[in-house]
């Protein structure tokens, strides 16, 4: 029978290409028509270190980083024994037979990938030789590597030539090799090409594009994992007359610095990761309660403090959507792909103009560093977000009344003071009872600007619904469609917009009896706050710097709806 | 504010030196205005949290923008104004605790970009507005409300300060002498890079020192201010550290380097070695 999806781990030290391999293996996927993720864990330290990485190519779209792997590329002898457990029984290892052996144990492959990569002349084509390797494997043909090569080492350069032909020989070298293995893991079912053009892109670089494409103006912020390929990103493309990237000395700088940007009238943003989160908490309800627009991304990472820089967790939605002190709530939007990553950074900036304050764009570690192939999104679609903004005299009155009201740009007349004490409606500082009463009802009241109407839904007549967030929707997608075939009665709905949520999605979870949500954090986040808005809900956590598995999603759905419908039917 | 706003309900004590400040900085933006035709929506105020931070909203006549923000943090919020838009003339107005103590940590950074903005302080050596606590700029030794047995840490000495961190305009003023300290003010606006003119302005509810800046000679006291000499060459950096060292409180510019490029104009130097992409040729590079 013909494979639907594979998943290779490649696993090493930091240095030994354990990266660009997956890559280059997702990449030389994509471009025949497969579907492609990879999954980066970082080691710790800055050079070496045991590090893995994992390419999940399929014939179909691909959801999750996959629960099995199919084939183990072991660099070293560490990562053989820290990874083969893994190895489903069928499965295969191909190890550097230059760093370790093996007992032939039937399944393990010994390559030599330096050396074979050496004799073609290029020291550099190790990963070659390992793709190679692969593609023997699972039968695919030589051609498509041959034209994967020929596109990515065209440079218009006068050596073009002969990286070519090293890299077509170093491949060429791992699959004789490994045929002589006689290991096959079948045949993967040919390609369906989408017919729709594609990218092939990282959560982080699709944040940067996104937010771009929806007009940002003004990007400062400081360096921090996993958010630091945003700043990189826009230093170099975000150029020009009236636009500026720049890094600054800390976070409390770049949140301040996005501010008065956003208070002279430019779309602004600033990406960083929790321990930042933290350090903006003042200038995020000054943003609040001056109004001022600003994009704050948040790509999660691991545990307070410094915590666990290098892991994937969602554990941020309470430091995020109630970051600071005073009655504040932030609008919230969460990627749940790297597809969202992109629309998420549009509407974020669009949301933050739209609304007059602060906005933040939940991501993380798993989705920030992931490569998949998306869909090229369509940019003739994309409105470039807008600001109310005053044009008239002078003698402005900025905060009056209870609803968002023009907002004046420096250099034009109506000159007022953006306050972060309680205010008038001139913004001057006030104690009186009802002008607070009035403000703060005023700031809560234009959250209602943001409501959207769209969201997914699936098999709504169910009573028990899974409803995950940020980038547990991959896995706990794939687990849904499992329990969906196998009847198990269980719905589905999905947001990236976490506040407001659309309140046509809201009315109908507040309807059922249960609600299930998948989360990385130890305290049930989302459906703590899913709770405290009169939902029936309860989470599966996971706190172990991993994304979830979609079999573990599927056993604990399953568990969770079986007490469920045996509770109902009791009463 | 322009006219009296009865629920605005802030008042400085009587006498407060942040008076003859609020009429320095008012009289130097109208200059401004004067001279150069660029209107007072032109400019925008940055204010610290302190008594003296209310200046914002206690400026008479004619409104330039304001931020009324968080406590320390008016230079970064002065930075995003000012290159989100350089043609903006942007000032900082803040107390020596909301600057040197709480803000400090952004004094360095700004020297070192020689972002073009002013930045006036107003140095009561206490916190007002907390009602006494001592600051970087109270004498060691002095009770406060916090230091019930004396403060323990010497005295900042912020001009030195500037001085070493970079600041390129380094001015002292005092706020008994509100037209000088205008004409101070109105050089900062006009230097292009990091200016801070940092003025004593007496709390005369918590450390009156009038009479010590100013002197009462009649009973023998001596004042602490001095003018800077009309030879002094402020272009001169060992000769600004020089006039730091002479004791008492020099009052004009200290140092003035006109030699730097300030922060917008850097960034604009970078935009050729820059090459701009459309989003659509961004996304380009991510297609197969
Ligand atoms: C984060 C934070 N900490 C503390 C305060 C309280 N606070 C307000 S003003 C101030 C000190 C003001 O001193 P200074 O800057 O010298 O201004 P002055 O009142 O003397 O003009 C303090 C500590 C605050 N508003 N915010
Ligand atoms: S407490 Fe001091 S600084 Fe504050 S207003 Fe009164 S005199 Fe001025
Ligand atoms: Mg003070």
């Amino acid at each position: 029978m013909q494979m639907r999806d594979f998943v290779v781990r490649f696993a090493g030290e930091g240095g030994q290409g354990v990266v660009t391999s997956a890559e280059g293996l997702a990449q030389s996927s994509t471009q025949v028509g497969y579907h492609a993720l990879t999954f980066a864990t970082f080691p710790s330290q800055i050079l070496g270190g045991p590090t893995w990485t994992q390419a999940r190519i399929s014939v179909d779209p691909v959801l999750s980083a996959g629960d099995d792997v199919n084939v183990l590329v072991a660099f070293n002898r560490e990562a053989y024994d820290t990874h083969c457990e893994d190895v489903l029984e069928d499965g295969v290892v191909i190890y550097n037979s230059a760093e370790f052996e093996l007992e032939g144990d039937g399944r393990s492959f010994g390559l030599p990938f330096e050396e074979l990569a050496k004799s073609t002349g290029n020291n550099r084509a190790a990963n070659m030789v390992i793709i190679g390797a692969l593609a023997h494997l699972i039968s695919m043909p030589q051609e498509h590597l041959v034209s994967f090569v020929e596109q990515r080492f065209n440079r218009g350069r006068a050596e073009d030539a002969e990286v070519i032909r090293s890299n077509i020989a170093a491949m060429t070298l791992g699959r004789n090799h490994l045929a002589e293995s006689g290991f096959s893991l079948g045949e993967l079912a040919p390609p369906e090409k989408p017919e729709y053009q594609q990218l092939m892109i990282k959560g982080n670089e699709a944040v940067s594009i996104g937010a771009m494409a929806a007009g940002l103006d003004f990007y400062v912020g400081y360096p921090i994992s996993p958010a630091t390929p945003i700043l990189l990103y826009m230093e170099r493309n975000l150029v020009g007359k009236d636009r500026l990237a720049y890094q600054v000395s800390s976070e409390i700088e770049s949140i301040t610095a996005i501010l008065g940007a956003g208070y002279a009238g430019k779309r602004s943003m600033t990406a960083t990761s929790g321990p930042g989160v933290s350090l903006m908490s003042e200038g995020l309800g000054l943003a609040w309660i001056a109004e001022i627009p600003l994009v704050v991304v948040n790509v999660q990472r691991g545990g307070p403090a410094t915590g666990l820089p290098t892991k994937t967790e969602q554990s941020d939605l309470f430091s995020c959507m109630y970051p600071a002190h005073g009655d504040v709530k932030i609008p919230i939007i969460a990627a749940g792909t790297v597809e969202e990553c992109f629309f998420g950074a549009v509407k974020a900036v669009e949301w933050a103009e739209r609304y007059q304050g602060p906005v933040i764009l939940l991501s993380e570690m798993a989705l920030a560093e992931r490569s998949q192939n998306i869909p090229k999104p369509d940019l003739s679609k994309i409105k470039q977000a807008k600001r109310k903004t005053y044009t008239g005299s002078n003698g402005y009155l900025r905060y009056a009344g209870n609803e968002l009201s023009p907002m004046p740009i420096p250099g034009t007349p109506g000159s007022y003071v953006a306050n972060g004490s309680e205010h008038d409606d001139m913004g001057d500082t006030t104690h009186l009872g009802e002008r607070h009463v009035q403000m703060t009802e005023r700031r809560f009241g234009k959250i209602k600007l943001l409501e959207e109407d769209d969201f997914e839904r699936d098999q709504p007549e169910h009573s028990i619904a899974v409803v995950t967030w940020g980038g547990s929707k991959g896995p706990s997608f794939e687990a849904y469609n499992k329990l969906k075939e196998s009847g198990v009665p269980v719905g589905w709905y999905y947001t990236m917009y976490l506040n407001p949520l659309p309140p046509k999605m809201l009315k109908e979870l507040k309807q059922k009896d249960l609600v299930i949500v998948p989360e990385l954090n130890y305290q049930g986040q989302f459906s703590s706050i899913l709770r405290s808005l009169g939902v029936k809900a309860e989470s599966i956590t996971q706190y172990t710097g991993l994304p979830f598995k979609a079999r573990t999603l599927v056993e604990k759905i399953t568990e969770m709806t079986n007490v469920c419908l045996k509770e109902t039917v009791g009463v | 504010m322009s006219k009296k706003n009865p629920e605005y309900d802030f008042k400085w004590c009587p006498g407060c030196g942040d008076f003859g400040v609020r009429r320095a900085l008012e009289l130097a933006m109208i200059d401004r205005m004067e001279t150069t035709g660029e209107s007072m929506h032109n400019s925008v105020v940055v204010a610290g949290i302190g008594c003296s931070g209310n200046l914002v909203h206690l400026l008479e006549g004619e409104q330039p923008y304001g931020i009324h923000g968080i406590h320390g943090r008016s230079l970064p919020i002065a930075l995003g104004v000012k290159m989100a838009r350089p043609s903006l003339n942007v000032v900082v107005v803040a107390g020596d605790g909301d600057f040197l103590s709480i803000g400090g940590e952004h004094i360095g950074p700004q020297a070192a970009r020689n972002l073009d903005i002013c930045a006036v302080i107003m140095d009561n050596g206490v916190y007002g507005l907390t009602k006494g606590q001592s600051s970087p700029t109270t004498l060691q030794g002095t009770v406060t409300s916090s230091t019930p047995f004396g403060k323990l840490e010497t005295k900042t000495n912020p001009l030195e300060l500037y001085l070493t961190l970079g600041v390129s305009f380094v001015a002292s003023g005092f706020s008994g002498q509100p037209r000088p300290l205008s004409q101070l003010i109105r050089q900062g606006m006009e230097h292009r890079g990091f200016s801070i003119v940092h003025v004593q302005s007496p709390c005369t509810t918590y450390n009156d020192t009038f009479i010590e800046l100013k002197g009462d000679l009649k009973n023998g006291i001596q004042p602490s201010i001095w003018d800077v000499p009309e030879d002094h060459d402020p272009s001169d950096k060992n000769a600004a550290h020089n006039l730091l060292q002479q004791g008492g409180v020099p009052i004009g510019v200290i140092y003035n380097d006109t030699n730097r490029l300030s922060l917008d104009q850097s960034v604009e130097n970078t935009w050729e070695k820059a090459q701009p992409k459309t989003v659509g040729q961004l996304m380009g590079a991510f297609e197969f």
